[in-house]
């Protein structure tokens, strides 16, 4: 099930003096089982193109196709999208409403009509997905937790949904670096366990979406301005720049040795691959398995 | 949807009827009020009507976006007039069952509906035109006097700003709150009324939460900043009345006295 986006155009309080367009003329395709992740500045529509993949905004032009669905066609069944799609907001935990964490958690997969067994099931799948012992905190008020759990119980309420395509909006600002590497890792072992499922990630983090992302799609002013593999967007260093982005650190610390006559490649966008790169260099060209951590150099 | 909620907002713009003083505004919408509940006749109505056309245009805010504003409030003034319609004694027009519309009720219905509506455009005009801010201080000055009668003005002024403030701030809340849980499979558009005020649990939790956080990071951001009550607070900008204030005020009064002569005469 692939997703395609053709020309969209979104134009908030249309035909008011604060009139803006967040969205303008935007195309791309996700392919199957891709894990796209989407960088833009702040205010350059990337909410408000997540929106509309589910559903919650109609665009004044352009369709969506989900699948063979065109979710922008008048008379679509919403339902029938969601049951699709799950959408993890920005701070999803000031959406956490019931009695209880499994009965917040079950609201999603009870929308959708399931049976109890199967419910219970999902819930203590999906609350053991995101690291949170079921046994424990089932009973317990969602709202008696940290914010970073609170988050975590948001969402594995979407995860229970068992979405083929899993969107998130920024899920992990404000998280502590441990919260956020789990979080991450959470999302990619949720990418592998649903064959062939969709990710889509949004986030201002260069070096998340470097190192998750199989491609990667970059906003400017409710435009799109690149879509390409993390290699092919994160070479254009200048021009991301210039639209207040940036590369991730290991880009950025190649972009320096190579600038220096050190030949390491610019896309190794993990730790031990560009130590050993470097190693390599620093050695005259002989490779050394154990060089992990040499970032300094 | 929720968004055309306009009630209360300030519409940025230079018309005349954003400069004029904000005490003058106020007591001009109060008086305006009260004319308008005065007024029994077809003629004075009709002055109360141009009176309003006139200062919308003066205003420079677009009518479609004062008419958004009414929208919302629509079935209120639709059940005032329909409860009107049935409510008086006269010649009857129409008999429908055991319920007559009369002459005097269809007359008052409408008086009724008009006077709403009237009320309703009289006021956005003048949140339209002021800003929160100079709405407090207005609001503060006039009730100066009544703070030597224990009346606490400053912080009344304040609650109500503040309470302007955060309508839009908490529509975003909700529209953001109602668009998470339909990403849930929440469905709020369709089943009977039980069915649809359960779902609005889970829209009125989050809210309520969010409300009472928003108020609390208000309160200590304003008591970081030194906030302590109105006691020995001055302003930046101190009011001053010009002389397109007091031109406004004679406009004000000639035509209340009209309106009260009409009154009087008829
Ligand atoms: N509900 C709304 N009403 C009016 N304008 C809006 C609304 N939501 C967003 N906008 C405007 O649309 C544009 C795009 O906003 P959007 O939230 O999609 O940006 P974003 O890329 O998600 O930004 P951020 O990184 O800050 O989350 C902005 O200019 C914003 O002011
Ligand atoms: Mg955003």
């Amino acid at each position: 099930m692939s997703i395609e986006v053709r020309n969209i155009t979104h134009i908030y309080n249309k035909g008011l003096p604060q009139e803006s367009v967040a969205l303008k003329d935007v195309s791309f395709t996700v392919e199957d089982g891709e894990f796209l992740g989407i960088i833009g500045h702040t205010g350059s529509g990337k909410s408000t193109l997540l929106q509309h993949l589910d559903g919650l905004l109609k665009p004044d032009e352009g369709q969506i196709l989900i699948g063979d669905v065109d979710i922008t066609a008048p008379k679509v069944s919403l339902l029938a999208v969601r049951r699709q799609i799950g959408l993890v907001f920005q701070y999803p935990e000031y959406q956490l409403f019931d009695e209880t964490v499994a009965a917040d958690v079950a609201f999603g997969p009870r929308n959708l009509g399931l049976g109890q067994e199967e419910i219970d099931e999902r819930v203590r799948e999906s609350l053991s997905m995101v690291g949170l012992d079921y046994e424990k905190i089932k009973d317990k008020s969602p709202f008696d937790f940290s914010g970073g759990q609170k988050r975590r119980i948001a969402m594995a309420g979407v995860l229970a949904m068992r979405p083929r395509v899993l969107i998130l909006d920024e899920p992990t600002a404000g998280l502590d670096p441990r919260a956020h590497r789990d979080v991450l890792n959470m999302i990619r072992a949720y990418h592998k366990s649903q064959a062939d499922s969709i990710i889509i990630l949004v986030s201002h983090n260069m070096n998340d979406i470097a190192e998750y992302a199989d491609r990667v799609l970059v906003m400017d002013k409710g435009q799109v301005r690149m879509h390409g593999t993390p290699k092919e967007v994160f070479a254009r260093s200048a021009e991301l720049r210039e639209i207040g982005l940036d590369i991730p650190d290991l880009a950025d610390l190649a972009e320096k040795l190579l600038a220096r006559g050190l030949h390491v490649p610019k896309d190794a966008f993990t730790i031990p691959e560009m130590a050993q790169a470097i190693a390599m260099q620093l050695r005259g060209g002989k490779t050394d398995p154990a060089a992990e951590g040499g970032e300094d150099a | 949807m929720i968004r055309d909620i306009t009630l209360g907002q300030y519409y940025p713009g230079d018309s005349i009827l954003h400069r004029l003083d904000p005490r003058i505004k106020i007591l001009a919408t109060l008086a305006y009020i009260i004319l308008l509940f005065i007024v029994n006749e077809w003629i004075g109505f009709a002055a109360c009507f141009v009176f309003l056309a006139v200062e919308v245009a003066l205003s420079k805010v677009p009518l479609s976006y004062i008419l958004r504003g009414l929208k919302v409030i629509f079935l209120v003034i639709l059940f005032t007039f329909v409860l009107n319609l049935f409510m008086y004694d006269g010649e009857v027009l129409v008999r429908i069952w055991k319920l007559t519309i009369t002459d005097q009720g269809l007359k008052r219905a409408l008086f009724m509906a008009g006077r709403l509506i009237l009320l309703i455009i009289s006021s956005s005009i003048l949140t339209f035109t002021t800003t929160p801010i100079q709405l407090t201080n207005g609001l503060e000055r006039l009730m100066k006097p009544l703070s030597k009668i224990g009346v606490p003005s400053h912080e009344i002024a304040m609650m109500m700003s503040i309470a302007l403030r955060f309508i839009p701030t908490l529509l975003d809340e909700t529209d953001k709150i109602m668009k998470a849980q339909q990403a849930r499979g929440a469905d709020f558009e369709s089943g009977n009324i039980l069915h649809r005020a359960k779902q609005m649990i889970p829209i009125l939790v989050p809210l309520f939460i969010s409300a009472f956080r928003i108020a609390q990071d208000m309160a200590l951001a304003m008591e970081a900043r030194c906030y302590h009550g109105g006691q020995g607070r001055t302003s930046m900008t101190e009011m001053r009345f010009r002389r397109r204030d007091y031109i406004t005020a004679v406009i004000l009064l000639l035509f209340a006295a009209g309106i009260i002569t009409l009154r009087v005469l008829i």
